[in-house]
C-alpha cells in the first residue's frame, strides 16, 4: 500500500514509507483489528448501563477507551503506522491543534471540568 | 534530497508524483484531511461548549435544567446508535478488504466488499434518518434549543459527509462493473478509503463525546 504512493525512483522516500519495517497489514491483521473495536465498543456501551457511570472515572475511561479506537483506526485501517512521515505530520499536526482548540475553548467557557467529571 | 539524475530521468511532476517521492494525490488526501480535523473540532467544540445550557427540553440525558430548575427528559437512544456505530465500524473493515481485493487485482471481492460498504454506509444513513425523524416527532428540532441546534449540526454534517462517501463509493462500484479495478487503480481506492475511515474516526468521538458522556 505504502510502496505504490512513493516513486519507485526515489529509495530515500520509499525508505521513508517503510520506516517502520517491511511488514504491512494482512488480512488477519484487518480482522484482529475489526474485533478489538468492536470489544471496545461494547465496553464502551456496557459501562454506560454499569453503576460506573456515576463516578469520577466514566468519563476519562470512555475518553480513553475512544482514543483507543481511534488510533487503532488510524494506524492500521488507514495505514499512518505504515505510511510515509510526511503523511503523519499532515495529519497529526492539524489535529494536534484542532485539540488544542477544543480543550482551550472548553477552558474559556468553564465546560471542561463538566466534561472531565 | 534525491541524486539530480533522478529527478532529471524522472520529472518530479512524472505519474503524479512529487521531488518528495510521495503521490501528489495521496498528500492532497491526506492535507484534506487535516483540515477537516479543524471542521469537525470547531462543531464538537461548539456543542461541548453549549452543553448543558438549554433553558427548554429535551436534553440528550435526563438532567435538570440549570435556568429553570425543572427535570429535562433525555432524548438519545443508545442501542439504537451502538447498532449505527457498530454497522460504520464493520463499514472500515470491508473497506480495507476492498482496497485490498482492488490491490491484487481480485475483481470479483473488489465489487463484493465496495458493495458491501456502500451497504453499510447507507444502513448507517438509514439509522441517523431514524434518529432525525423520531427525535422531531418528540419535539427536538434545530430550532428547539441550544441542544437541538448544535446536535443537528454536528450529526448532520457528519451524515453529509458519509453520504458524499457513499456516491464516492457507488461511482467507484459502477466503474468496478464497467471496466473493472486493478492494481493501475490502487491509488483512487486508497484515497477514498482514506476519506472513509476518517469519516469513521470522526464518529467514533462523536458516538463518545455526545452520546454516552453525559
Amino acid at each position: 500500500m505504502a510502496a505504490e504512493s512513493v516513486h519507485p525512483a526515489q529509495p530515500h522516500a520509499v525508505a521513508d514509507a517503510h520506516a517502520a519495517g517491511h511488514e504491512h497489514p494482512t488480512w488477519h491483521t484487518y480482522w484482529k483489528v475489526a474485533l478489538i473495536l468492536t470489544i471496545i465498543t461494547a465496553l464502551e456501551v456496557w459501562i454506560y448501563y454499569t453503576p460506573l457511570k456515576e463516578t469520577r472515572v466514566f468519563g476519562p475511561l470512555l475518553i480513553l477507551l475512544s482514543i483507543s479506537k481511534f488510533a487503532i483506526v488510524v494506524m492500521f485501517y488507514m495505514h499512518l503506522k505504515y505510511d510515509a512521515k510526511l503523511f503523519r505530520a499532515l495529519f497529526v499536526g492539524p489535529l494536534s491543534v484542532a485539540v488544542l482548540v477544543v480543550f482551550s475553548l472548553l477552558f474559556l467557557f468553564g465546560q471542561l471540568i463538566i466534561h472531565l467529571r | 534530497m534525491p541524486p539530480a539524475e533522478t529527478i532529471a530521468a524522472h520529472g518530479p511532476a512524472e505519474h503524479g508524483y512529487t521531488s518528495t517521492g510521495l503521490n501528489t494525490t495521496k498528500i492532497a488526501i491526506w492535507t484534506f484531511i487535516g483540515s477537516e480535523c479543524f471542521f469537525f473540532g470547531s462543531l464538537i467544540s461548539t456543542f461541548l461548549v453549549y452543553k448543558h445550557r438549554s433553558v427548554v427540553g429535551p436534553c440528550p440525558h435526563p438532567e435538570i435544567l440549570a435556568a429553570t430548575h425543572q427535570a429535562c427528559r433525555g432524548i438519545l437512544n443508545i442501542p439504537v446508535t451502538s447498532a449505527s456505530t457498530f454497522v460504520l465500524l464493520m463499514s472500515s473493515l470491508f473497506m480495507v478488504l476492498a482496497l485490498a481485493a482492488v490491490q491484487r487485482g481480485d475483481r470479483k471481492y473488489s465489487k463484493i466488499w465496495l458493495a458491501a460498504t456502500a451497504l453499510a454506509g447507507t444502513t448507517f444513513l438509514g439509522f441517523q434518518a431514524f434518529e432525525f425523524t423520531s427525535f422531531v416527532r418528540e419535539g427536538l428540532t434545530i430550532k428547539t434549543n441550544l441542544f437541538g441546534s448544535t446536535f443537528f449540526i454536528l450529526t448532520g454534517f457528519h451524515g453529509a459527509h458519509v453520504t458524499a462517501g457513499v456516491i464516492w463509493l457507488i461511482t467507484m462500484l459502477f466503474i468496478d462493473f464497467k471496466r473493472g479495478l486493478g492494481p493501475r487503480d490502487e491509488i483512487n481506492v486508497d484515497i477514498m478509503a482514506l476519506y472513509w475511515h476518517f469519516v469513521d474516526v470522526v464518529w467514533i468521538i462523536i458516538f463518545t463525546f455526545v452520546y454516552l458522556i453525559p
